[in-house]
């Protein structure tokens, strides 16, 4: 893809870098945040979209990631809890060329703005959704959030949370998603071609972002990227290759009817292993539910990447088409025929 | 038998039946003939929150009242001279809106024992027939049986679909009783079953055996005449109060430029501007539904942030769920237009009755100090304006902006004489293209006015953040500093205060400009008001009567104006939110009258506070 060029003041043409998407603001994320990776990574792949950077929108909710637009030198909007996706509905149908993306976290998305969340999902709009998952509400200092594991001791929930989380890629793909990713900031690779990814698809595509909250729920994540654990404990998806994981890639997994089993690569040819393709809604809605407690025996790795993505209209073309289509079909609406109505009578 | 012809100069029709009777269509009908016919008038529909309630009861009674006249119609009428009622339930539930001595025309069919006992009438009586309605002018007439008759067997339809006609031979009953023309209603119905000639056929032919039954029956000895009225020279048409709300913001959009968004999400009885918006794409209009009435608003602040004129509708529920939303508009300073349509509260309130509910929550209903410019439409046709002076003020001075209507005048239609497109004045909207700061930006900078510059996503160079945090001045950056929040505080709602040197200032509607009473009123309560002041200035009362439009800020000399009068006088369908307001501002004590049934002030309840006022001399206002 091309990368963007910014004309500079001076009439010479010149190529957007991630500086460029640096606003003099101070960052004010706590110091091991991951979201200091995140936006990083964000800042990284946008100059190569191809898109004008004045045609580009960031707009957040409430919490700490919400804080993102401040610090990104394209238009933002930082909005109130829960409403970022409502706000950039608007938005998007009002304008669909600009590059509409929202960042949000598991209590702004999941919680308070749980409903315009799966509206948005259903409805399509071409835009991107960065949901920074930390598994706490951190602005409010440590209380559990819908993602938080059942038995978390939070400052609310000092016996232990009763609740059941959310798993936000099932939520997701039944919601009608269509497109499905998850990564996470201590990946900055793998979060780069996902955040590609999410770009290039036309339709809302949902990343789920893996974050550390190095305040209230530090190491939430790290099995996933520590050395030690990372390598059984993750399942890196990719399409058209088959599903396997472990310290040699020794481990695969296969399905027995609906059911993912965990298979030793040695024992089976590699066409039983289950190939990964992220056009197929049924596996989808199983590879969603590698859900795991980690601390379960024979539990399954949890996926990253690509989960899912279909290609459906999106909201905003619809509308617009309905637009053409009534004035192709009555012609450009004239304000004194519409004032005037059907009937008049004239008093002399 | 001669029929005798009697000339009125106004006349009062309510037709009331069970909500599947058609008894809305059956007015509207009438309405339209009337207005095209040259008479003034105003209408009120009275309908059950319930889509379907039980058949034959009281409380699935839907009624629907005209007022029209050759004289100048300000109301829909305190009582009314005709009474068409479908069933006992209709009757019950209606009388006392009758005058004593007025004319009730009865479907004898829906007096049977069911419909009797449904409308809870005691064992063994029948109103119709027991003496009790000898204080009024009682004419029966089995509309079923005629119906049934009229369509005879050839008409191809069940008996269900035969007896939902009967409104039609009654429509067109009426029609003869008061010597109107069938054209209209012929032409609607041709339009509306072209696509079902069975149903149409069968509608055209109620309607003239209505009418023929009148000529031939014999037991109606006077037929009446209504002239058209004298109103202002022009080209009128009927317009109903939603309808003429959408009108407005589309002609705001085409004289702004803007495209028009409309994000909302149903609600009663706000949802007739959705539907006809949504006629109009042909507009560029956006309508979208949104999942709840926050995601309405917030869709709208989106709309209204990538440069269109975003619109949102509701009624008081839905108004308290965007609280938060609107405040975020308020504090981004970003155009919108905020439609209540208002109903009786609190809560789920009275749904499908009016009231003038949420004054106070306009004006005060958000968290932090956000006062957001309030108008007011008087009347059915006012909504046009109303709309558009409330999207001129919202793009003008960079704000969303509260439009309070009512279902009264929501639902209330009237005739109105439009203005030509060529007669609405530009809406001026520049958005920003380059920098207003030393080599930058400055989101937040103001202009003579007091409004920022409105820099849409796209605009190059003009990149910049909003949002809900309290902002520095001028950059809009991140502010904790106390000064700067007093500052800020101060600065918003200068800014608003500032929209009064930019809207008319106020007039006396009728009556003097001085002396004992002056009367003010907001919104739909300006018929009745006008009605009642007319008629006791008429009568020698020292009286006049002010209408406020823009309730916030109010016209720079509505104080001065005030205190040329002993006495004000604040009529509200609540609890008192005006005077309220009124008595902060500017320390008058103004007299509260108050009604909250769910129902218009008749004038006469406010002609006799008036002259119950004038009677009693009181030392003067200080």
């Amino acid at each position: 893809m091309d990368s963007t060029t910014n004309i500079a003041s001076n009439g010479q043409a010149t190529k957007m870098t991630a500086k460029d998407l640096v606003t003099d603001q101070e960052v004010r994320w706590c110091p091991g945040c991951g979201d200091y990776s995140i936006i990083k990574q964000v800042q990284t792949i946008v100059p190569e979209l191809g898109i004008p950077q004045e045609n580009i929108v960031f707009v957040s909710g409430i919490g700490c990631s919400s804080r993102f637009p401040y610090y990104m030198e394209t238009y933002g909007m930082h909005s109130i809890h829960g409403r970022a996706t409502a706000i950039a509905s608007g938005l998007k149908a009002a304008r669909p060329e600009l590059s509409v993306w929202i960042v949000t976290g598991d209590g702004d998305a999941l919680s308070i703005g749980g409903n315009h969340f799966i509206h948005l999902l259903r409805r399509n709009f071409d835009v991107n959704v960065l949901l920074f998952n930390n598994e706490i509400y951190g602005l409010t200092k440590g209380q559990y959030s819908p993602t938080s594991p059942q038995g978390a001791v939070t400052k609310s929930t000092p016996m232990g949370s009763i609740d059941h989380p959310f798993n936000p890629l099932a939520l997701s793909l039944g919601a009608d998603g269509t497109f499905i990713a998850r990564s996470m900031d201590r990946d900055p690779k793998h979060l780069q071609e996902i955040l590609r990814r999410a770009n290039a698809h036309k339709g809302t595509s949902f990343v789920e972002i893996y974050q550390n909250c190095s305040v209230f729920n530090d190491g939430a994540f790290f099995i996933y990227s520590d050395k030690e654990t990372k390598k059984l404990e993750t399942l890196m998806l990719e399409h058209g290759k088959p599903l396997i994981f472990g310290e040699t890639g020794d481990k695969g997994i296969k399905l027995d009817g609906f059911k993912p089993v965990i298979v030793n690569v040695n024992e089976v040819s590699a066409n039983d292993l289950w190939i990964h393709d992220d056009h197929d809604a049924v596996k989808a809605s199983i590879l969603t539910r590698f859900f795991d407690d980690p601390k379960k025996e024979n539990h399954l790795p949890r996926p990253f990447g690509v989960f899912y993505q279909e290609d459906r209209y999106r909201y905003e073309d619809a509308m617009a088409a309905q637009i053409n289509e009534a004035i192709s079909k009555k012609g450009e609406g004239d304000l004194d025929k519409l004032i005037s109505g059907g009937e008049t009578w004239l008093i002399n | 038998m001669a029929v005798k012809n009697e000339i009125l100069d106004h006349v009062t029709i309510r037709f009331a039946g069970d909500s599947g009777d058609g008894m809305q269509l059956t007015g509207t009908q009438f309405t339209e003939t009337a207005a095209i016919f040259g008479n003034d008038l105003s209408t009120f529909p009275d309908y059950p929150a319930e889509i379907r309630a039980p058949i034959g009861t009281i409380a699935g009674v839907s009624g629907y009242q005209i007022h029209f006249g050759s004289v100048e119609i300000n109301t829909p009428g305190d009582q009314c001279d005709v009474l068409v009622v479908m069933n006992a339930a209709a009757l019950k539930a209606n009388l006392r809106e009758l005058k004593k001595g007025g004319i009730i025309i009865a479907n004898t069919d829906g007096f049977d024992p069911k419909n009797l006992r449904l409308a809870n009438v005691a064992d063994g009586i029948n109103p119709l027939e027991d003496g009790s309605l000898a204080n009024y002018q009682l004419f029966t007439i089995d509309v079923t049986k005629m119906t049934r008759a009229a369509l005879s067997n050839d008409s191809g339809l069940g008996v269900k679909e035969i007896d939902r006609s009967k409104n039609m031979f009654v429509l067109g009953f009426i029609y003869w009783m008061f010597n109107r023309d069938l054209e209209h209603s012929i032409k609607f119905l041709t339009d509306k079953f072209k696509k079902k000639p069975d149903i149409l056929e069968a509608n055209l032919k109620l309607l003239k055996a209505g009418y023929n039954f009148g000529e031939t029956a014999e037991i109606f000895t006077t037929r009446y005449t209504v002239e058209k009225a004298k109103m202002a020279p022009g080209v009128y048409r009927n317009i109903m109060g939603n309808q003429a709300t959408a009108l407005g913001l589309i002609a705001a959009s085409k004289k702004s430029g803007l495209p028009l968004f409309c994000g909302t999400y149903p609600i009663t009885p706000a949802s007739d501007i959705l539907h006809e918006l949504s006629k109009h794409k042909n507009f560029g209009v956006r309508t979208y539904q949104a999942e709840d009435e926050i995601a309405a608003i917030c869709s709208v602040i989106g709309a209204s942030y990538a440069g269109h004129l975003a619109v949102t509708t509701s009624s008081g529920p839905g108004i308290a769920l965007k609280t938060e939303a609107m405040g975020l508009g308020f504090m981004l300073e970003l155009p919108m237009v905020i439609i209540d349509v208002q109903r009786g509260g609190p809560s789920t309130g009275l749904p499908t009755k009016t009231e003038q509910s949420d004054l106070l929550q306009a004006y005060y209903g958000r968290n932090g100090e956000a006062p957001l410019p309030v108008i007011a439409a008087l009347s059915p046709a006012d909504c046009f304006d109303a709309a558009f002076q409330a999207s001129r003020i919202a793009v003008e001075f960079m704000t969303p902006v509260m439009l309070l209507t009512d279902g009264f005048i929501a639902n209330g239609a009237e005739p109105w004489m439009f203005p030509k497109s060529s007669e609405l004045a530009d809406i001026k909207v520049s958005f920003a293209k380059e920098y207003n700061g030393d080599g930058k930006f400055l989101p937040y900078k103001r202009d003579e006015k007091l409004s920022r510059p409105w820099a849409i996503p796209g605009t190059k160079n003009l990149q910049h953040r909003i949002g809900g945090l309290e902002k520095q001045h001028e950059t809009g950056n991140i502010s904790y500093d106390p000064e700067n929040h007093e500052f800020m505080i101060k600065m918003r709602e200068a800014k608003v205060n500032k929209i009064a040197d930019h809207i008319p200032l106020q007039k006396i509607d009728s009556g003097k400009d001085k002396g004992k009473l002056l009367v003010i009123g907001w919104g739909s309560t300006y018929g009745s008001i006008r009605s009642a002041v007319t008629k006791a200035i008429a009568e020698g009362y020292d009286v006049s009567h002010a209408h406020i439009r823009y309730l916030r800020p109010f016209p720079k000399n509505l104080g001065e104006l005030m205190r040329n009068f002993d006495k004000v006088l604040i009529p509200e369908i609540n609890n008192g939110q005006l005077v309220k307001i009124i008595r902060d501002q500017y320390l008058l004590p103004a007299i509260a009258f108050n009604k909250m049934k769910g129902l218009p002030f008749m004038s006469v309840e406010i002609y006799d506070r008036i002259t119950e006022l004038l009677k009693v001399e009181t030392p003067e206002m200080a």
